[in-house]
C-alpha cells in the first residue's frame, strides 16, 4: 500500500500508521509542524517503514495547502492508492459556547477544512483508478446530543458526506471507509472523564487498517460502540432531552 | 492553543498513597514539561516517587511522547523520546537481534522511568545497571532551559539525573546502545534451593558462568528453611538452540476488580508461597524458555496490584554489603519474620559494583526485595525495624520501591545525598522540580 497520512503525528493516526510501518507499507505523512513530522517520519522509517519516510506541510485550516501537499506526496510516492485522515480537532461543548473564535476553529477544521481535503484526495484516487480514502469522524456525530452539539454536527456532516462519497464512487474504484470511534485515550480526550469503554488507540487501529483492507465502508471503534450508538439513535426525542449523555 | 492541565487520580504502583494531582499529557513533552514540577512515565514506582509534590504542582505525563528518534544499526545506538516503553521497544526489536543493555522485571516502564530509577536486572553482576549504558539525555531543568547532558557535557546533572528519580529536571530524550543478542529466546536452568546458605552460595557460583541470575525466596519459611526458594539463571539462546521462530506476543489476563483484604490473610499468602516452591518439583529445570516468561513473569497478569486489595501495598528493597557472608541477608530476614513482616514474593539478587549515578541504588552485595500489603500502623513500624536494621548492616534501600522510610532514616544510610542535593541546588535553586517523595525524605516543600 502507498498510503498519504494526514494527523499521523499524534493519537490514533500515530498508531495507525505504526501498523502500516510494521508491515512495510509506503506512507508519506501530511500535517502542520514540519520538524514534528519529521521526528515521526524517523520512528515509522525504524519500525520498518521504507526510508525515506517523506513530509509536506498540510493545515486543515487552510484549504490551500491541501493541493500542493498532495500533489508532493503523489510525486515522492510516485502515485498513492491509500490516504487516511486522522487529523481532527475537539473542543467541549463549554468551550465552544464562550469562545466562538474556537466554535468556528473546530467547525472549520472538522466539516469544511476535512470535506475539501477529501474532494482533493478522491480526486486524485479516482484519476488513477480509485483507491482507499479513510477519514476519522465520530460517533458524536450520530444524534444531537448535549455534550457535543458544535462538534458533533461537524462530524455529523462530514459523516453524511463520506456516505454520499461512498454511493457515488464506489463503483468506480473509490474505497470510502467512515471511522467513528467512540471515547478512545489520547492526548484529545486527555481532561475529560473516561467511559467504561473507553478505547486504547491501539486497538483502535487494528481494527481500523482491517476495515481498510476489506473497504469496509463505516467503521466503530472500539466495537462495543456500534451497540450504543444503535440504541443512542433510536432513543426517543424526550429521553434525550433528559439525559445528560 | 496552549496545553491545559487536567485533574487525574495519581497513584504508584502500590496504589497508596492517592493524590489527586494535575496532570500535563501530550505527544509534545517539551510543551507538558514547560510549566511541570515533575514527570513522570507509567508509574510502576511502587510509593510516592512519581507523585507531584502538592494537588496543585502540574506533573508532566510523558507516556504519549513515544517516538523512537534515530537506530543505526551497525552500532545498535538508539535515541528515543522518553516516554517510549520497554514493551514497545521488544515489540520493535526482540525479533529483528537486539535487546536493552538492563532490564527491569517488567517491561511496562518507560525510558525516562528506567533512567531516573537506575534501574537493574538480572544481568547487573556483569552489565550494572541501565545508566552505566546510556550515552546522552536531552533534559529540561528548573529554569526552561533544555539541555544535553552526558559523560562529556553537563556530567555532574547527567550523574545526578541517572538514579535521581527525576529530581534534577524532565528527561526528554534518552540515547543508549542496544545489545545484539544471538537469538530472541532464552536458555534457562532453575533449581530448588534448601535454605539461604544454599541460595546465597548457588548465586555467587551462578554469577561466575551465567550472565542473569536471580533467586526467589519463601519469605515466610523459618529456622532451617530461612531463605529456601529457586534459583533461576538464564543467557540468550544461541540460534541452534533456539525454535526457528521468533517468541509468540503473548496474551495476558487482566485482574477484573480489587480483591477484598481477606485475600491476603498470612494462611493464603503461606499457600501461595508454598505453592510456588513446590510446583518446582523437580530439583533442577532446564531448557529454552519465552523472554517474556524469563524476564516478566508478573507481566502475564495485567493489573496485578488489585490483588492487594483497597489499601495497597509496598515493596520493601534494600541492598546489604556482602562484609560477613550471608550473615546480612540472614539477619535481614529473621528481622523481618519476627517483625511480623508476610509477603507474596521475595526476590534476592547479588549486586556487581556501584553505577556512576549519584543516587543510584545498587552497591556490591546482597539486594533483597518483597512485597507486602499496607497495614495502616504495622507497615510503618515494620520499614521502621527494617530500616534500623540496613542502617546497621551499611546497608541502603531502593527509593523508587519506597513509601514510607523517615527522612532520619534515609540520611543515616545515604552518605551520599550531601553530594546529591548540591547539584541539585547548582541547578534548581528554588527547588522547583521535586515530588512528594523529595517532600518526605529531602525536606522540601510541599
Ligand atoms: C513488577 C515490577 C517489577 C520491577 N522490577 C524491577 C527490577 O527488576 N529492577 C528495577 O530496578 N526496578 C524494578 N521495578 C521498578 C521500576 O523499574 C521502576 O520503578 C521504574 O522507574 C518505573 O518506570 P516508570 O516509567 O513506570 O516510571 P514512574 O514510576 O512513573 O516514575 C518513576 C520515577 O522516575 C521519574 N521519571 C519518570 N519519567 C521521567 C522523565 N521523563 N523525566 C524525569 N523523571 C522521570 C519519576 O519522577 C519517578 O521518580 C519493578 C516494578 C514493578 C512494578
Ligand atoms: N479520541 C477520541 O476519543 C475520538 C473520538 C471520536 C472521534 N475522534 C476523531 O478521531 C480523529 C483522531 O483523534 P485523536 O484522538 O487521535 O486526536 P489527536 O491525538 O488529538 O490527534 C489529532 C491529529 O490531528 C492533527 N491536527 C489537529 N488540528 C489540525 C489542523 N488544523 N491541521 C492539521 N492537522 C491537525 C494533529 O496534529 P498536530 O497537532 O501535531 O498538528 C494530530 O496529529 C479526530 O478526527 C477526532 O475528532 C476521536
Amino acid at each position: 500500500m502507498k498510503a498519504v497520512l494526514f494527523g499521523a503525528s499524534k493519537g490514533m493516526g500515530r498508531a495507525l500508521a505504526r501498523l502500516m510501518a510494521a508491515r512495510g507499507d509506503r506512507l508519506f505523512l501530511i500535517g502542520r509542524v514540519s520538524e514534528d513530522l519529521e521526528r515521526s517520519a524517523r520512528d515509522l522509517e525504524i519500525r520498518g517503514a521504507p526510508a525515506p519516510v517523506m513530509t509536506a506541510f498540510c493545515d486543515l485550516l487552510n484549504p490551500e495547502s491541501f493541493a500542493p501537499a498532495l500533489d508532493r506526496a503523489e510525486r515522492e510516492l510516485d502515485g498513492f492508492n491509500a490516504v487516511v485522515v486522522t487529523a481532527g480537532m475537539f473542543a467541549t461543548q463549554e468551550e465552544m459556547e464562550t469562545d466562538p473564535q474556537l466554535a468556528a476553529r473546530v467547525l472549520a477544521a472538522d466539516f469544511t477544512g476535512t470535506v475539501l481535503f477529501c474532494e482533493e484526495a478522491r480526486r486524485r484516487l479516482l484519476a488513477t483508478g480509485g483507491g482507499t480514502l479513510c477519514v476519522f469522524s465520530s460517533v458524536a456525530g450520530e444524534r444531537g446530543r448535549k455534550p457535543v452539539i458544535l462538534y458533533g454536527a461537524a462530524k455529523a456532516g462530514l459523516s453524511k458526506y463520506l456516505e454520499g462519497l461512498d454511493h457515488k464512487f464506489r463503483a468506480r474504484g473509490l474505497r470510502t471507509v467512515c471511522v467513528k470511534p467512540g471515547f478512545v485515550k489520547t492526548g484529545m480526550t486527555a481532561g475529560l472523564k473516561p467511559p467504561p469503554m473507553a478505547g486504547q488507540p491501539e486497538a483502535v487501529a487494528r481494527r481500523v487498517l482491517r476495515a481498510i483492507d476489506r473497504g469496509r465502508p463505516e467503521v466503530y471503534a472500539p466495537a462495543a460502540w456500534r451497540g450504543v450508538m444503535c440504541i443512542i439513535r433510536n432513543l426517543p426525542r424526550f429521553v434525550m432531552r433528559k439525559i445528560e449523555f | 492553543m496552549t496545553l491545559q492541565p487536567h485533574r487525574s487520580k495519581l497513584s504508584g504502583w502500590g496504589r497508596f498513597p492517592v493524590v489527586d494531582g494535575l496532570v500535563l499529557k501530550s505527544e509534545d513533552l517539551p510543551a507538558a514539561t514547560e510549566g511541570a514540577t515533575l514527570s513522570r512515565g507509567l508509574g510502576r514506582s511502587y510509593g510516592d516517587s512519581s507523585l507531584p509534590a502538592g494537588t496543585d504542582l502540574p506533573v508532566a505525563d510523558a507516556t504519549l511522547a513515544d517516538r523512537l528518534l534515530g537506530f543505526d544499526p551497525a552500532s545498535g545506538m538508539l535515541r528515543a523520546e522518553a516516554g517510549a516503553s520497554l514493551f514497545e521497544l521488544n515489540r520493535v526489536f526482540l525479533r529483528r537481534g537486539w535487546f536493552v543493555p538492563v532490564s527491569p522485571g517488567t517491561q511496562f516502564v518507560t525510558l525516562g522511568g528506567m533512567v531516573a530509577s537506575d534501574v537493574h536486572g538480572k544481568n547487573h553482576h556483569v552489565d550494572g545497571c541501565f545508566g552505566e549504558h546510556v550515552r546522552g539525555l536531552k533534559l529540561r531543568v528548573a529554569d526552561g532551559r533544555i539541555i544535553e547532558c552526558s559523560d562529556t557535557a553537563e556530567q555532574e546533572l547527567f550523574r545526578a539525573t541517572i538514579g535521581g528519580m527525576g529530581l534534577t529536571g524532565h528527561i526528554l530524550e534518552v540515547e543508549f546502545p542496544m545489545r545484539p543478542i544471538p537469538s530472541p529466546w532464552i536458555w534457562s536452568e532453575s533449581q530448588r534451593v534448601e535454605n539461604l546458605d544454599l541460595m546465597a552460595a548457588g548465586l555467587k557460583e551462578a554469577a561466575r558462568e551465567w550472565p542473569m541470575t536471580v533467586g526467589w525466596i519463601d519469605c515466610l519459611a523459618r529456622g532451617a528453611k530461612l531463605g529456601r526458594g529457586i534459583l533461576m539463571k538464564g543467557r540468550w539462546a544461541q540460534p541452534d538452540e533456539a525454535p526457528k521462530k521468533p517468541p509468540p506476543l503473548k496474551g495476558r489476563l487482566r485482574v477484573p476488580f480489587q480483591f477484598p483484604g481477606i485475600a491476603l490473610c498470612k494462611p493464603n499468602m503461606k499457600a501461595f508461597n508454598l505453592a510456588y516452591y513446590w510446583k518446582h518439583i523437580q530439583p533442577c529445570r532446564r531448557g529454552i524458555v519465552h523472554p517474556d516468561a524469563f524476564f516478566y513473569p508478573l507481566d502475564a497478569l495485567d493489573d496485578w496490584n488489585l490483588i492487594y486489595g483497597r489499601r495497597g501495598f509496598t515493596q520493601y528493597q534494600c541492598v546489604l554489603p556482602h562484609a560477613d557472608g550471608n550473615g546480612p541477608a540472614r539477619r535481614f530476614l529473621e528481622r523481618f519474620v519476627s517483625a511480623g513482616g508476610m509477603g507474596f514474593l521475595c526476590v534476592i539478587k547479588d549486586c556487581g559494583a556501584e553505577g556512576k549515578g549519584m543516587l543510584s541504588f545498587p552497591q556490591p552485595g546482597i539486594s533483597i526485595a518483597m512485597d507486602f500489603p499496607i497495614h495502616p500502623t504495622k507497615t510503618p513500624a515494620l520499614v521502621d525495624r527494617l530500616n534500623e536494621l540496613v542502617i546497621a548492616e551499611g546497608g541502603r534501600i531502593y527509593l523508587t520501591k519506597d513509601t514510607f522510610t523517615r527522612p532520619e532514616h534515609f540520611r543515616a544510610m545515604e552518605p551520599r545525598l550531601e553530594a546529591f542535593n548540591a547539584v541539585r541546588r547548582k541547578w534548581d535553586p528554588e527547588v522547583r522540580i521535586r515530588s512528594a517523595q523529595s517532600v518526605r525524605l529531602l525536606g522540601d516543600s510541599a
